[in-house]
């Protein structure tokens, strides 16, 4: 059976959702290959094998986290070249990318990016992806190459498919361009213990209607109620209210959620780009002309300020 | 010596419209207006700072596009660029990234450059590639997603916010650099601008003036396909109820039903 490469994003060791749903697309077209990099990479292969990688590749060198990107595609190369698989899978993050698109280059391949589903068809891999503010649903293949395909969170579901999970050490030499970009300082993001925006299953979020950044525990409160994580709309990143990485939009991130509320939030077009893809949508908003009524399933027309402490309580009570 | 600054933008169908496909798949622009795209105002807006502060820069817009993508020109122009490339040519119809991209990096180094500049995605394709197909092209540092970029004594150096960090990066020039919409406020274009933009030089390169076959571009020398495009069916109404003083309540009841709680 054809071998599929699966880039693995984890965080010393923890692999983040992302990636185990990619293994489930991964067995739709063949037998996942991952490759896990950097602090920790070995520590992934029990839970990448639970999830059915029948071969974990392994490297960790300070070039991936002293430098930008390249070392990253230097590696991937290597596996790449090692494996020659079928096609190759990487999470549709900023960074997951550029990856991505650097070695579609480097192996004169076609790029998919963002794709929403993903099966196997006649001539390779179709993806799904959703186009001008989700109002179209396309399915594109990579005619030239090895299909190279970024997948976006929550596009599948995550199964367990116990296999093999072989650790094998992954032999990486590092270009020329490896070292161009330099790291010159980190500062990790403080946790809120809350889960990461684009691959929650729920998101709440708040715009122009929360009205200022002292009423923003309001939404954060409906937001732990339902363990979910916090969104803002971009008036509401603008007006300093919040910050730009829980920003939901066209210019901020792409969301796709079991259940989306949106608390405050008018609906315009750039907002619905991302996250029309959300599976429940819930508004709660005052003006009843508000576009963002046209896509919910349930929308409530009222004060944000009454509506969602009724509905923090209430989900309180019910959960007991 | 001067510093020379390729900034590359893109003409696009404005998200406002009803934007839909034509029948080769292809996106329709005839029924929707065009304009910069608004992630490329920022990356002229940071060519136009980093302009400032060195001793002699000039900066250049580039663009592939069919006719009407002059108007992005004029418009990066009217804001204060130098001087505009436009790439036209009927065997373009229908590129993918990696046949724009062949393109742009054979113009950028036609052109010539310390620096290239772009913005963090286009907001029609919003694949946000790109930048790091250049870099890896070109064969120049990537300096990508940056939200505070500077440019001295030939080193470049910028912030960029990620998902569970923040970076400071740093690349030598020649180097390439893409910024996001928390780089700067981009400026309007001023009249005495507007008026200035019509007498800067535009030039018009076709694909032979950049020794790219034909076959390697388009639709038919595309890396990727499109099967299909069909449109979303429109979400089907959903309740909608006015809160007279339960409306939080009535919410819950529809949550728990939907098996949230």
């Amino acid at each position: 059976m054809a071998e599929v490469l699966v880039y693995v994003d984890h965080v010393d060791g923890a692999v983040r959702k992302p990636t185990l749903e990619l293994l489930t697309l991964a067995r739709r077209i063949g037998e996942p290959v991952a490759l896990a990099l950097g602090p920790g990479a070995e520590a992934t292969a029990a839970v990448l094998a639970e999830h059915g990688a029948v071969k974990v590749l392994t490297a960790d060198a300070s070039e991936f986290s002293d430098y930008l990107v390249v070392p990253k595609v230097d590696a991937l190369q290597a596996a790449y070249d090692a494996v020659s698989p079928a096609a190759v899978l990487v999470p549709s993050s900023a960074e997951g990318k550029e990856i991505a698109a650097r070695l579609a280059v480097r192996i004169g391949s076609g790029i998919i990016t963002d794709a929403i589903d993903l099966e196997a068809g006649d001539e390779g891999p179709v993806a799904t992806q959703a186009a001008f503010a989700a109002s179209f649903s396309t399915k594109s293949r990579v005619s030239k190459g090895t299909p190279v395909i970024t997948v976006k969170p929550n596009s599948a579901p995550v199964e367990a498919a116990p296999a093999a999970g072989v650790v094998e050490a992954l032999a990486v030499t590092f270009g020329a361009l490896a070292t161009g970009t330099k790291v010159t300082s980190r500062t990790p993001r403080e946790s809120t213990g809350r889960p990461e925006l684009t691959e929650a299953a729920i998101v709440v979020s708040g715009g122009r209607g929360v009205n200022g950044a002292e009423n923003f525990h309001i939404i954060e409160a409906l937001a732990d109620s339902l363990g979910a994580a916090v969104g803002a709309s971009r008036a509401a990143v603008d007006a300093g209210w919040y910050p730009h990485s829980n920003q939901v939009g066209q210019t901020g991130k792409s969301v796709s959620p079991q259940l989306y509320i949106a608390s405050g939030i008018s609906g315009a077009i750039q907002h619905r780009a991302g996250m029309q893809t959300s599976k429940t949508i819930v508004a709660i908003n005052k003006d009843a002309e508000a576009p963002i009524f046209d896509l919910v399933d349930y929308g409530v027309v009222g004060d944000l300020f009454a509506v969602v402490p009724q509905l923090t309580d209430e989900i309180k009570a019910r959960k007991g | 010596m001067s510093l020379r600054i390729v900034v590359c933008v893109k003409y696009v169908p404005d998200a406002t419209g009803d934007r839909q496909f034509t029948e080769d798949l292809t996106v329709n622009r005839d029924d929707v207006d065009g304009l910069l795209s608004e992630l490329d105002e920022y990356a002229v807006e940071q060519a136009l700072q980093i302009a400032d502060e060195a001793d002699d820069a000039e900066i250049t817009v580039l663009t592939v596009g069919p006719e009407d993508a002059k108007d992005a020109l004029r418009k990066a122009l009217s804001m204060g660029a130098d001087k505009a490339i436009h790439v036209e040519d009927d065997d373009l119809h229908g590129s993918d990234v990696m046949g724009t991209s062949l393109v742009l990096a054979k113009a950028i180094e036609k052109a010539g450059y310390d620096l290239v500049i772009t913005g963090m995605a286009s907001t029609d394709g919003t694949m946000g590639v790109l930048p790091a197909i250049l870099a890896e092209r070109l064969g120049v540092p990537q300096v990508t997603l940056l939200s505070e970029v500077k440019v001295e004594d030939g080193v470049v150096t910028g912030r960029r916010d990620g998902d569970t960090a923040s970076e400071q990066l740093e690349a030598s020039l020649p180097a390439l650099v893409s910024v996001t919409d928390q780089s700067g406020e981009a400026r309007y274009p001023s009249f005495k601008g507007i008026m200035a933009a019509k007498k800067k030089p535009v030039e018009s390169w076709d694909l032979e003036e950049l020794e790219i076959e034909s076959d390697e571009v388009g639709l038919e020398g595309s890396w990727t396909a499109v099967d299909s495009a069909t449109q979303r069916p429109a979400r089907t109404a959903g309740t909608i109820v006015k809160d007279e003083g339960e409306g939080g309540k009535s919410l819950a009841a529809f949550l728990a039903e939907q098996k949230f709680i």
